[in-house]
């Protein structure tokens, strides 16, 4: 039997969908006994949030003052001292899990496996490697727990029809105060988030200037889609890093990803690989993007856009 | 000794240089006393790679990637963490950056290029084997203790492997603070202001020194290498160390047994105009 525990994502009022990803990768594995921990300084909603998960079995909340921000350095000690009795324990593959899981899995003296595409066994699993160009299969050996971090364009969400128990141990650690939060800035949107929105419209150097990028925000508004780029409109200042989809971004899966102006560099398929549905607007026709997509049209898009935009009205 | 003043004098001459930072370099001004360094020693990671322009190859029998024949180069995170080190020494901020490897004999040739760049010394833990992260950043831990670096930087991720996983692992060993992807570095006497690129935006955090930083793209554009620094560069130090000597042994914890290309999609349908793109999506169901 597996018990896994799932670290939760969140940003202090609500669950990030990775969770909910986590947590599905988790039930594949055999007879899994899933715990979500929730760490917070009140992490009442989250917690509530979690607990609707199907295939959890319980959800731990840890709510102390230093838990506002999660900072790597702090959560990792509270997670190794909950960490005994459990077999498997998981974060999402985000900037959030990628941070923290190693130290998690240092500090218990294991390896960790990162990015977990496929549950093969209990031990063993499917992740990619070279910018997604070759999988690799990974088995951890059998007598050590397993820290991972999952891939969470692999996955979907599990469904929120649970009310699993929500409890809240005592995890009595000193944590170091040699890391401070600061801030977070964040570019204010309400368009979906890149992550976990259904369709994507992503931009590259194609586009140009900042200015000719808004053409992107135009089609993505008329088609409620989130926002993507490639590095090289993030690294020309075109949007900010957030975009960024990729093997060093963001890996996405919506249903539908019209990529415009974007070359399809291998760095940047990776990160959409996992779509349902892949349209593609380039000049150039052998640009490496159509070999991956579903449907291409090759042409200026600074005619293309604005007439999709006009078809679709 | 060091002091801050919080609300950035326009102008402040600094450890003798006499001049100027540029507008904006940083949010809080340190003024030191004339000979006094931020860090004194800043050691850096290079792992050998596959170069990031070479289409991989997965073997026949699935027993691992091609590399016979196939150019390798400094990891290009680690390029950049070298270049971020190399530019706190030039403006005065350090005394010495040391560039060191985990890997095979033949990652010399990217620590001489790292020397090139501008390192002051080099150090190889050579092993033979495969190792894994763990017994990486185990290997870098006894350097750690041994050097005492006041700050380690390294890339938040190898494009080989792809685990961005070592960075965190020596600051856990250490029991020191991380920063990962970082696309600023402000250093504040005995701490630094680092900025991280993260999912949802920026994260601004303070970090007290020692501590482990890693690179992200955005943090700088790594310099080239001139052929009079390679000159040069042969002449630099570099202290070779079995990593059995640290008493470490490597075991690949967790066992790579099969290397697959992946599934490719399917090459789909060109259309020749907007219509023909609208009727494309309509047939999908997606419009």
């Amino acid at each position: 039997m597996s018990k896994i525990l799932v670290i939760a994502e969140h940003d202090g009022a609500v669950l990030n969908q990775s969770t909910a990803k986590c947590v599905a990768c988790a039930a594949e594995l055999d007879s899994a006994d899933i715990d979500v921990v929730v760490f917070a300084d009140s992490g009442a909603d989250v917690a509530g949030a979690a607990a609707k998960l199907d295939s959890v079995g319980r959800v731990l909340t840890i709510n102390r003052p230093d838990n506002k921000h999660a900072l790597a350095a702090l959560l990792a000690p509270q997670i190794v001292a909950l960490a005994e009795g459990y077999s498997h324990v998981f974060g999402p593959s985000t900037t959030f899990g990628k941070d923290l899981m190693p130290r998690v899995a240092a500090l218990l003296g294991v390896n960790q496996i990162s990015d977990i595409m496929s549950v093969e066994g209990s031990h063993t699993f499917k992740r990619p490697t070279y910018a997604g160009s070759v999988i690799v299969t990974v088995e951890a050996p059998a007598d050590q727990i397993v820290v991972a971090t999952v891939r969470t364009a692999s996955y979907r969400a599990v469904s929120s029809g649970n009310s699993a128990p929500i409890e809240s141990p005592d995890v009595v650690v000193d944590l170091p105060g040699h890391t401070r939060f600061i801030e977070l800035r964040s570019a204010e949107s309400d368009r979906p988030d890149v992550q976990s929105a259904a369709r994507v419209v992503a931009g590259g150097r194609g586009l140009g200037s900042t200015e000719n990028f808004e053409l992107i925000y135009k089609l993505a508004d008329k088609l409620g889609a989130g926002i993507g780029a490639t590095r090289a409109a993030v690294d020309a200042g075109y949007v900010p890093n957030e975009m960024q989809i990729g093997q060093t971004g963001r890996i996405i899966a919506p249903a539908l990803y019209i990529g415009i102006g974007i070359s399809g560099a291998i760095q940047h398929v990776t990160g959409i690989k996992d779509a349902g549905t892949i349209v593609a607007i380039n000049k150039d026709e052998d640009a490496p993007i159509f070999e991956i997509t579903d449907i291409g049209l090759v042409g200026d898009l600074f005619t293309i856009v604005p007439e999709l935009m006009d078809a679709l009205d | 000794m060091t002091f801050f003043i919080r609300n950035n004098p326009p102008c402040t001459a600094r450890k003798g240089h006499g001049q100027c930072r540029p507008a904006g370099f940083a949010r809080s001004l340190a003024i030191k006393v004339l000979g006094d360094l931020f860090v004194e020693k800043i050691l850096v990671g290079l792992k050998r790679v596959v170069d990031y322009n070479v289409r991989v190859r997965v073997k026949n029998d699935g027993s691992g990637v091609e590399t016979d024949g196939v150019k390798m180069s400094i990891n290009p995170f680690d390029e950049i963490a070298l270049e971020e080190a190399l530019r706190i020494k030039e403006r005065g901020d350090a005394s010495e950056v040391i560039v060191i490897s985990v890997g095979a004999p033949e990652a010399q040739q990217q620590l001489r290029t790292g020397l090139a760049m501008g390192a002051d010394r080099a150090i190889l833990i050579e092993t033979s084997e495969t190792i894994d992260a763990l017994s990486c950043a185990r290997a870098l831990h006894e350097i750690v203790k041994r050097e005492s670096p006041d700050l380690v930087v390294l890339g938040k991720q190898s494009i080989d492997d792809d685990n961005s996983q070592t960075g965190q692992m020596l600051a856990a060993l250490w029991g020191r603070p991380q920063a990962t992807f970082a696309s600023e570095v402000t250093l504040e006497g005995g701490s630094a202001r680092i900025t991280r690129e993260v999912d949802i935006g920026l994260e601004l955090i303070d970090i007290e020194l020692p501590a482990v930083v890693t690179a992200d793209l955005r943090l700088n554009e790594p310099r080239y290498v001139k052929l009079p620094d390679i000159m040069k560069a042969k002449k630099k130090p570099l202290e070779q160390i079995p990593l059995a000597e640290l008493g470490i042994e490597p075991g690949p914890a967790i066992k790579q047994s099969l290397y697959e290309p992946p599934t490719e999609r399917k090459r789909g349908v060109m259309v020749d105009d907007v219509p023909g793109l609208v009727a494309a999506l309509h047939d999908k169901g997606i419009l």
